[in-house]
């Protein structure tokens, strides 16, 4: 698994879209995924195969259903190649302030 | 539309042989090095108990085993017993799944709960991609990369 394919499948942004959905409701088929976007299904169905060759979308099948779940690994293994341990909690108040100063629940 | 249970998948590639993956994730002295200290406790065969403990040795999770084809798949039963309310959504389903892929392992952790919107999946779904890294990072180069779990503070 390479970083580049990560790198790649994270700089679109309709792909990033559809990992914010998996992460609001994990679990979608491509139907549930495609309902309410400006995509067609097979725009969606490419992002999706895109996203699961850089392992950030895991799948399972259901019966016929094929179900999509956001892997947040790679995107861990990212984090930690410049985060290290002891700049993890300060980055973790930073964040939490930023949410706070800027009205979201921390 | 059915409701969906609980359910998080975690996909990691390690490059490494199933056989040594099946032990990093079965043996205590191992998976002290990559779970921030905690390791678990079972001998690993149908029926028998599985625990989690806290270095200090108390019981953060009890379970049992459920399933186990070394080193392919292991299924195992996995309740929360140190926060009230986690316990109180009774028992969660772990699958460990191990695939040779192209001189890597590939390694699928499925943990699901058969209601939706768990408290119970959410809270380990913090700890899995950590645990993972370090595991991967252990077995690829014998060094881990997070020492403490950054949700408990250093």
């Amino acid at each position: 698994m390479n970083d580049d394919a990560v790198f790649r499948a994270l700089a679109d942004a309709s792909r990033r879209q559809l990992l914010d959905r998996l992460h609001r409701r994990n679990g979608q088929t491509l139907n549930e995924l495609c309902q309410g976007l400006d995509m067609s299904r097979q725009a969606v169905t490419k992002h999706l195969a895109i996203l699961e060759d850089a392992n950030l979308v895991a799948t399972r099948r259901r019966g016929r259903e094929k179900l999509h779940f956001i892997n947040p690994v790679p995107i861990n293994a990212i984090a930690e190649r410049w985060i290290g341990k002891f700049e993890r909690p300060r980055l973790d108040a930073l964040a939490k302030l930023k949410k706070k100063l800027e009205g979201e629940e921390p | 539309m059915t409701e969906t249970p609980s359910t998080y998948i975690y996909v990691t590639f390690i490059r490494s042989t199933p056989e040594k993956v099946w032990a990093a994730l079965t043996s205590p002295e191992i998976m002290k090095q990559y779970w921030f200290d905690m390791h678990q406790e079972s001998d690993w065969t149908p029926g028998s108990p599985w625990r989690l403990l806290f270095s200090d040795g108390r019981v953060a999770d009890t379970g049992e085993i459920l399933e186990a084809d070394p080193p392919r798949r292991l299924v195992f039963r996995w309740r929360n017993e140190f926060r009230p309310e986690l316990k109180a959504e009774g028992p969660a389903r772990c699958t460990y799944e191990i695939e040779p892929v192209e001189g890597a392992v590939k390694l699928t952790i499925t943990h699901a709960m058969d209601r939706p919107n768990t408290k119970f999946i959410e809270a380990v779904s913090g700890g899995w991609p950590l645990v993972l890294s370090n595991l991967k990072s252990l077995l690829e180069t014998g060094q881990i990369v997070i020492k403490t779990h950054p949700g408990k503070g250093s």
